[in-house]
């Protein structure tokens, strides 16, 4: 490597970096504004890339070959996005500021799955290449090398836009309502300002900065429908590296991760005592050491304060009830109900095939409300201790060619790994930073896996995990999978009983008093970042558990296991069932489970129709399907 | 029972019936009543926790859950949000201040500018700055660089450039030094001069008397007295059953 080639990739870097500080802070102005974690932020960069696609195909014939075709193409891209956030903003987030934190995030997740949907239908699922920009093509020598046009202007427009930010922050009235909005906006409201108005035009001009840049990102990446996942999550890790809120934090950090990157693709492979080490694989790991280095030396990011006290689900919600719970004859009947089904139910073999699933996905719920309800903690990549665990037990299998018995019990630890490496990150941080952050770190798990070919398949997965023969072999009288069904039952049933027996616990009355008010909580001799530590990791290792027993029955994997769906899956089945009651997550998977394979899922608008549903869920329940259950409990309240 | 002690003719500018609020499932205020003539000065007299400033907060717009009547001239302004309570000629000035630290002192001001509205005294930032002199010489210094006594008068400053007609002013004397109190007693004067109206919130009993014409005494979330400040202090029993004088 020359010291020209890397200079030509730090550039690269620095160009990457301008669209990335676009879209980072279209959404670091609108939560500082409206206190709303805009899931659909990186659909909204998506869409700008197909607008300026389409915009540009009605100007070519028009302006044919001037640059001024382009520029008009991504200014109309910018202001059609603009309009769409401020739609989004009077139809949907209007009526959810006032609802509990994670609520929003789930609204604006379902915006998302219904932008992405609209997209295949205006688009359609193939890749579209966006033009070459007259004026701008060919490459200008840097020490010799040569280094796109294109780039150069790039690099440009980052701090252009940044200082025009500036201006209008500071210069204008608009600009000073909207930092005062961003310190207290209720006392901006007091003094007469309508929030409404000043919402949604922060609102549009967030949207429009995402537009801009998903516009500006044309040329170099064609518009194509997995843009919005990794735009979201690159946004939200810059955004809390330079802290919630910050503009000049929000540039600084896309500069750093974009440098950092570049210089691991310009290092290339690097032979070092006979081990020769891929630095650009590096690449989406580098992400996440630099997010990491940044929370531990400043918890609030590069420029970010700490945040006013979320509202949590923690203080809107009363505490789950383990008293309220059914007594133990219920559960006991059920399980033996369930024991004797294979035998009962041989006659629809499916039966048993959808139970494995419901079983599977009644622990991973269960795991997840055990650091959401309890432990007040919003996963929002809970998928990714889920996958580690069914990678883990595949790669014992494969590569170690031990007994599949040994992947079960090793398989869970997996997903131990996984939460205490992360969770040691996220419990220092609460409310949307850790939603964030967990968020990102499954995004990483994913982009791991789908790169590492040699140990996980890549996006083909691993195929052939099948249980042992004697799990296999056919039970007389029995479903086909009954025994596999049994292990499962039994496995579940014991993961189960043993969260619930650490809730009751005094760990577990320590964990919601951290939950309740760590401050308290500290001065009465608990480490409330140790409890919750421990609390994630049990709850990896339940996640784990449910993965491996996921994959064996099912019998091959993919990446698909640690997408951010199902994260967002699993969120769903808990706010389902209520996080009021410990059997809620329980039935909330069911519920969920049984739903969605009865859907089938056979149409191809399903995200859409998902999305709709978890709307229809937040804005007609805005206090929670819990809040529901509250007020038939107790209907005396007015 | 607070009716019967109100000058009769007068329509006061500002009536609230029968308000109730609460905090979350917590009932704060049981059915107050309470009037503001036009050009008076209101104490809102209690000890901490018997529901003064909830009282102002209601008005504001700022509570989740409020019952009962609030009439600003004649207008039911209950359930409206606060940017409209705000723009309908009510100023609030919280008791924690609440400047935005970030801006500057003009930066504070441009928040609270408002269009006026016919009758309500016209705030210029010049007319601000006679008012309060020494808010004139930092124009372009911070908010939170400010001692507790400037951010207390710019936080009424920034109130008056919107124009109001009345005023909520919530516990002005506390936490500032002794002169900076004085000033501030000089300063609702003034403002009662210019024909503004202020319902202030005021657990000081040598403060709320230098500037008010009457008082209402809450206890427990309900009105415990309603009169004349003089009749308050001539009769020291009232002051001694719930002021702990």
């Amino acid at each position: 490597m020359t010291l020209a080639s890397l200079l030509v990739q730090l550039l690269g870097g620095l160009a990457g970096a301008s669209t990335l500080f676009l879209t980072s802070a279209g959404l670091s102005l609108i939560f500082g504004v409206t206190r709303v974690v805009n899931f659909a932020h990186g659909s909204l960069f998506m869409v700008g890339v197909y607008t300026a696609w389409t915009a540009g195909q009605w100007l070519r014939p028009i302006l044919p070959g001037s640059a001024g075709g382009f520029w008009l193409a991504v200014l109309l891209s910018t202001v059609v996005v603009a309009a769409l956030g401020a739609l989004l903003e009077v139809l949907i987030l209007r009526r959810i500021y006032r609802a509990p934190e994670l609520f929003q995030l789930l609204a604006t997740f379902a915006v998302a799955l219904v932008l992405r949907d609209g997209c295949l239908w205006l688009w359609g699922p193939e890749d579209l290449l966006g033009p070459r920009v007259p004026g701008l093509t060919g490459a200008i020598p840097v020490l010799g090398m040569p280094f796109p046009r294109y780039d150069a202007a790039l690099i440009a427009i980052g701090p252009l836009v940044l200082g025009l930010l500036h201006l209008v922050l500071t210069r204008t009235r608009f600009g000073i309502l909207v930092r005062a909005a961003t310190q207290d906006r209720e006392m901006v409201s007091a003094l007469g300002v309508a929030e409404s108005r000043l919402f949604t035009s922060v609102f549009a001009i967030g949207a429009g900065l995402a537009g801009l840049a998903g516009a500006l990102q044309l040329p170099r990446e064609p518009a194509n429908l997995g843009l919005d996942l990794p735009a979201i999550s690159d946004a939200f890790v810059v955004v809390v590296v330079g802290g919630l809120g910050s503009l000049p934090g929000a540039f600084l950090a896309a500069l750093l991760i974009s440098l950092v990157k570049a210089a691991c693709i310009a290092l290339g492979t690097v032979e070092l005592g006979g081990f020769s080490f891929a630095f650009p694989r590096l690449t989406l790991v580098a992400e996440f050491l630099v997010m990491a280095i940044v929370l531990v030396m400043r918890p609030y990011g590069l420029m970010g304060r700490a945040a006013a006290a979320p509202r949590s689900l923690a203080t809107t919600l009363p505490a789950e009830n383990a008293a309220g719970a059914p007594g133990r004859w219920p559960w006991g009947l059920l399980v033996v109900g369930l024991i004797l089904l294979p035998w009962l139910a041989a006659g629809s073999p499916y039966t048993t095939v959808v139970l494995v699933d419901v079983f599977c996905f009644s622990l991973f719920a269960m795991s997840l409300f055990f650091i959401m309800g309890p432990g007040g903690m919003h996963s929002f990549g809970h998928a990714a201790y889920f996958g580690l665990g069914a990678y883990g037990a595949a790669i014992v299998l494969k590569a170690s060619g031990w007994p599949m018995l040994w992947a079960l019990l090793l398989g869970p630890l997996g997903g131990f790994a996984g939460a205490l490496i992360f969770g040691w990150f996220s419990v220092r941080l609460s409310g949307v930073y850790l939603a964030m952050l967990t968020l990102a770190f499954s995004q990483i798990v994913w982009s791991i896996i789908y790169q590492w070919d040699d140990l996980t398949g890549g996006s083909n997965g691993l195929t052939g995990l099948w249980p042992a023969p004697w799990l296999s072999a056919q039970v007389p009288g029995a479903t086909a999978n009954a025994a596999y069904y049994l292990l499962t039952l039994i496995c579940v049933a014991i993961a189960v009983l043993v969260l619930r027996r650490v809730l009751d616990a005094p760990f577990g009355l320590a964990l919601r008093a951290g939950r309740d008010s760590p401050q308290r909580a500290e001065s009465i001799g608990i480490n409330v970042h140790a409890v919750q530590w421990a609390a994630f990791c049990v709850a990896g290792t339940a996640a784990g558990l449910a993965g491996v027993l996921y994959a064996f029955s099912k019998g091959s994997i993919s990446p698909d296991l640690v997408h951010v769906g199902r994260s967002i899956d699993g969120l769903v089945m808990v706010l389902l069932g209520g996080v009021e009651a410990l059997a809620g997550p329980l039935i909330g998977a069911a519920a969920f489970t049984l739903l969605q394979d009865t859907a089938g899922r056979s149409f191809d608008y399903w995200r859409a129709a998902t999305g709709v549903v978890m709307l229809l869920i937040v804005l007609v329940f805005p206090q929670g399907l819990a809040g529901l259950f509250r007020m038939r409990r107790r209907p005396s309240t007015t | 029972m607070s009716t019967a002690s109100l000058p009769a003719a007068a329509s006061p500018i500002l009536a609230v019936s029968r308000l109730c609020a609460w905090y979350g499932r917590a009932q704060i205020l049981f059915d107050i009543d309470l009037t503001l003539a036009r050009g008076e000065v209101v104490a809102l007299m209690g000890r901490n926790g018997a529901g003064k400033s909830t009282t102002l907060k209601a008005i504001m717009g700022l509570l989740d859950r409020v019952q009962g009547s609030i009439r600003l001239e004649g207008a039911d302004i209950r359930g409206k949000p606060a940017w409209h309570i705000a723009r309908a000629g009510l100023g609030y000035v919280p008791e924690d201040r609440r400047i935005f630290t970030e801006l500057t002192v003009m930066e504070n001001l441009a928040v609270g500018r408002q269009a006026r509205r016919s009758d309500a005294p016209l705030w210029t930032v010049d007319k601000v700055f006679e008012l309060f002199p020494n808010l004139g010489r930092m124009r372009n210094r911070r908010g939170g660089e400010m001692s507790g006594g400037e951010q207390q008068m710019l936080t009424v400053a920034r109130t008056l450039m919107g124009n109001p007609r009345v005023i909520l002013l919530d516990e002005p004397s506390e936490g500032v030094a002794p002169l900076i109190v004085e000033q501030m007693a000089a300063m609702i004067l003034d403002l009662k001069h210019e024909g503004l109206s202020v319902l202030l919130s005021e657990q000081n009993p040598a403060f709320a008397g230098a500037v008010s014409d009457r008082a209402c005494i809450l206890e427990k979330g309900q009105v415990q007295f309603d009169g004349s400040m003089r009749s308050l202090i001539d009769s020291p029993e009232i002051g001694r059953a719930f002021l702990g004088l």
